[in-house]
């Protein structure tokens, strides 16, 4: 079923002001419990709007966002349950830590949710199980943490909340390599465990290809495509001619099919296109193998 | 190449009453060239920021000596030469823009060199030509993208007229295209006005339009040469928590698997070359069997 | 939304009111203030207020911009217009109950609002038409003799050129941080003003953490510049007192003196 459905949704900032600006037109799509969906767009391409207006943060100018089959906005003034339900990770998610001590701040989420002690207890150290933040950690001042682990912390702030639909902007912005790849894998896994939905809003075409099933493609403030990954990634042009790029390893296959090289141009991983190489070359050694 | 810069034996604490043994910078040695435009990388606390800021003086060294143009940075005296010979454009754009309008804010490092008023007019136009920025000339900086806002920094260095600019990080914070944006920008630079450029970074598809690339890894120098020569050690760069574009990747397992591909390439375009000519050469030697099994039959 | 408050925003442009040496600029607002409270009959009002017009019309700015900037004080202009209706004395017009309206406090109401308006509207003229750095390079200069003091004059106004930088970016910050306390349920709208004042809390220290934080940077990179306070500093763009700007003070003069007559000659109609 999907859990959450939009339809027609337009926004504009500062209606009836001169900052007038349409950042969301006529944007419909489905996005069905479980998948983890990457969004992707140029700056600009109203991704950050949408992502605040699936979690209620914004409210459409027109049209209604579904959350498992109810609009959002039925009530305003419940909103908060809304907030709860589509967590809401933003850029930069370190700059929010405030508490005297990590833990504390992990459970600024839940505590806001009225849960008891103990539950907030579990829901604490579950969530920074989930985001790989040591045990003893919890107890430092956040303000103490490697950059790295700030981040972990204040995505550990929103997991905590136990959401059913988890939105991560930028996740990985601003970190190495090795702090990407761990933090990238750990969402995976969260996904994998709790088998909700994620949506990952990212630049990195790479990271995208690695975790996304289904990818939302942004430009204008219009949906461009939302679909998986080999078929968004095989429209190399047209991703271009708005300004976004395929995956390297895509790119290199796409080149190779240009060249009349009989390959698959729909590959997201080194890993596949190494092997689609090989069995090429192999076949090729086959043939003379066999004289 | 003159040698512009001279980092020799150079260890580094942050806090001096530490008795431990941690050093941010360990001994390290590194010479960079007048011209050169050279790529630092490494993961998150490997030095190469503390580095940098050796670079203008605003670090100095617990032991061993930098040497900018042949002054030592810790000749006080001298600072402001030294300041005015190596400029250092910072991560964040938005902390280090000053003024409240951009050409306003480009003087700012002309007007405290007390340089007059018309030259400064003058390097300030040419500074916001020279990042292509000058038809922003008036804007207010709280309006411009993070890749223009961080133009107008690097624009800021220039007027003052540098003959090196270290840049920490630009990019991290910035969209794929304000990293086009400032990328073009430095390397335009090097190459037109001859400015050296020291490139602190993470991604190493930047570190791949410098001359030379240097990894750092606990605050000394684990390699150093060609962008082509440091990418061919994917084993070693993996092993030091750093990502490889694609690209590398593929004719490095490639290569591994007894393939005949150059040993480094950099770009996609390189790459898709390599393996066509990979698989050329193996089905002309197939194409070649079959003719002459057509012709036995 | 408070990233669409625009505090004083500069428009750059090339009229003459752009072009005034921003001292000139400064002294005149100030004086413009002194004057526009010395009105006291509709005559005096009615040279400044065409004044007023005036100069907007000579800044070439679209006169809506003004008017906008008149929107954020509206509530207070429509308060102390209703508020002097009902505090005046004079023939009585009107009464019910306990308000009265008389003539009196008709004419303290007009006077009122066209005063607060025309403050506002040719406050905005200043900040218009001077840039920021202009506007604190300014301050420094007519401050200049304060040093005799030992008031930190060039501090001052760099204190102010970085906080006029500063504030869309910290007030953006705030947005941002808010949205973000918001989505982990922080509930900043209701409850009592004891909780509300707590509800800031998620907000404010993130605020202050990250405004030491850009502190920090923006030092540094003032230093890599060769920051060195007001010591043997240059300007790119130095204040020329010119021809147009005596003309200006001329001009203002005369207005001025206008009030003063109009003041002496037709004697007083409002009381405050």
């Amino acid at each position: 079923m999907a859990v959450i459905r939009t339809e027609k949704i337009r926004f504009v900032y500062g209606a009836g002001t001169s900052f007038e600006k349409t950042a969301l037109t006529d944007v419909s799509f489905e996005i069905e419990s479980g998948e983890f969906v990457g969004i992707i767009g140029h700056t600009g391409s109203g991704k950050s709007t949408l992502v605040q207006l699936l979690n209620g943060l914004l409210r459409p100018t027109e049209g209604t966002i579904f959350l498992n089959g109810k609009d959002i906005w039925e009530k305003p003034k419940k909103i908060r349950n809304i907030h709860f339900k589509v967590g809401m990770v933003f850029q930069y998610p370190e700059y929010q830590l405030f508490e005297e001590t990590v833990y504390k701040d992990i459970a600024f989420g839940p505590k806001n949710m009225g849960l008891d002690d103990d539950e907030i207890d579990q829901k604490v150290r579950n969530a920074a199980r989930f985001t790989g933040l040591r045990e003893e950690l919890l107890e430092s001042s956040p303000f103490e943490l490697s950059g790295g682990e700030k981040r972990r912390a204040a995505i550990a702030g929103v997991i905590a909340m136990d959401p059913d639909v988890l939105i991560l902007d930028e996740p990985t912005a601003g970190l190495d390599p090795l702090g990407r790849e761990a933090l990238l894998s750990q969402i995976a896994d969260y996904h994998k465990v709790r088998k909700n939905t994620v949506l990952l809003v990212s630049h990195s075409m790479e990271d995208i290809a690695r975790t996304a099933d289904k990818i939302l493609v942004m430009s204008h403030g219009q949906k461009v495509m939302l679909d998986t990954p080999e078929y968004v990634f095989s429209k190399v042009r047209e991703l271009e001619k708005i300004g976004l790029k395929v995956p390297q390893i895509t790119k290199i296959m796409m080149l190779l099919k240009e060249k009349g090289v009989n390959v698959d141009p729909s590959v997201l991983t080194v890993e596949k296109g190494l092997n689609e190489i090989l069995n090429l070359l192999s076949d090729a050694n086959n043939n003379c193998s066999r004289l | 190449m003159k040698e512009f810069i001279k980092i020799d034996n150079v260890y580094f604490k942050y806090d001096e009453n530490d008795d431990s043994d941690i050093f941010a910078l360990n001994g390290i040695n590194l010479t960079i060239g007048k011209g050169e435009f050279i790529a630092v990388v490494g993961h998150n606390g490997c030095g190469k920021s503390t580095l940098a800021k050796h670079l203008n003086s605003l670090y100095l060294p617990t032991t061993g000596d930098v040497y900018v143009d042949g002054i030592n940075t810790k000749d006080d005296d001298r600072l402001f030469e030294i300041r005015k010979k190596v400029g250092l454009v910072l991560q964040n754009p938005d902390n280090q823009i000053v003024a409240g309008i951009v050409e306003e804010d480009v003087a700012f490092g002309c007007e405290n060199l007390g340089i007059p008023s018309d030259e400064i007019r003058k390097r300030v136009d040419n500074a916001l030509k020279a990042v292509d920025m000058y038809e922003y000339r008036t804007h207010s900086p709280d309006k411009l993208s993070g890749g223009q806002k961080q133009r107008v920094a690097i624009a800021g260095i220039i007027a003052m007229e540098p003959e090196c600019i270290v840049l920490d990080e630009p990019t991290a914070m910035l969209d794929p295209q304000g990293r086009e944006e400032v990328m073009s920008t430095i390397t335009r630079l090097n190459k037109e006005i001859g400015i050296t450029i020291v490139l602190i970074t993470h991604y190493m598809e930047e570190a791949a339009a410098a001359g030379r690339v240097v990894v750092m890894d606990k605050g000394n120098v684990l390699l150093s040469g060609k962008p082509k020569e440091v990418f061919s050690q994917v084993e070693l760069l993996k092993r030091h928590r750093l990502d490889v574009p694609q690209a590398t990747e593929l004719i490095y397992k490639l290569k591994n698997c007894g393939c005949n591909v150059p040993d480094c390439v950099l770009t996609e375009e390189e790459c898709a070359e390599a393996v066509f000519k990979l698989l050329k050469e193996k089905t002309s030697a197939s194409l070649s069997y079959s003719q002459v099994r057509k012709r036995v039959k | 939304m408070v990233r669409e408050i625009t505090l004083g925003q500069f428009m750059p442009g090339k009229s003459v009111i752009h072009r005034l040496d921003a001292r000139t600029k400064i002294v005149l607002m100030i004086s413009y203030i002194v004057f526009i409270f010395l009105c006291k009959n509709f005559i005096s009002l009615l040279i400044m207020s065409l004044f007023s017009l005036l100069v907007i019309m000579m800044t070439r700015i679209s006169f809506m911009k003004y008017l906008k900037s008149l929107r954020v004080i509206l509530v207070v202009i429509i308060l102390t217009g209703v508020m002097n209706v009902f505090y005046g004395t004079g023939d009585v017009l009107f009464q019910w109950w306990q308000l009265t309206i008389t003539t009196g406090g008709i004419t303290n109401a007009i006077f009122v609002i066209v005063r607060i308006s025309m403050l506002m509207m040719v406050s905005s003229v200043l900040t218009y038409t001077t840039s920021p750095t202009d506007l604190t390079d300014g301050l420094e200069r007519l401050m200049k003799p304060l040093t005799l003091f030992h008031v930190k004059v060039h501090e001052i106004a760099m204190m102010m050129t970085i906080a006029l930088r500063f504030i869309p970016v910290l007030l953006e910050e705030t947005d941002k941080i808010m949205n973000a306390q918001k989505a982990r349920g922080a509930d900043m709208e209701n409850g009592s003003i004891v909780q509300r004042v707590k509800a800031l809390i998620p907000v404010l220290i993130p605020l202050f953490v990250s405004a030491f934080r850009r502190a920090g940077d923006l030092a540094t990179a003032m230093e890599c510049r060769c920051y060195n306070g007001g010591k043997n500093r240059t300007r790119m763009k130095v204040l020329l007192f010119t021809a147009v700007d005596l003309t200006a003070l001329l001009f203002c003069l005369i207005i001025f003196s206008g009030v003063i007559v109009s003041n002496c000659f037709f004697g007083s109609f409002a009381t405050v």
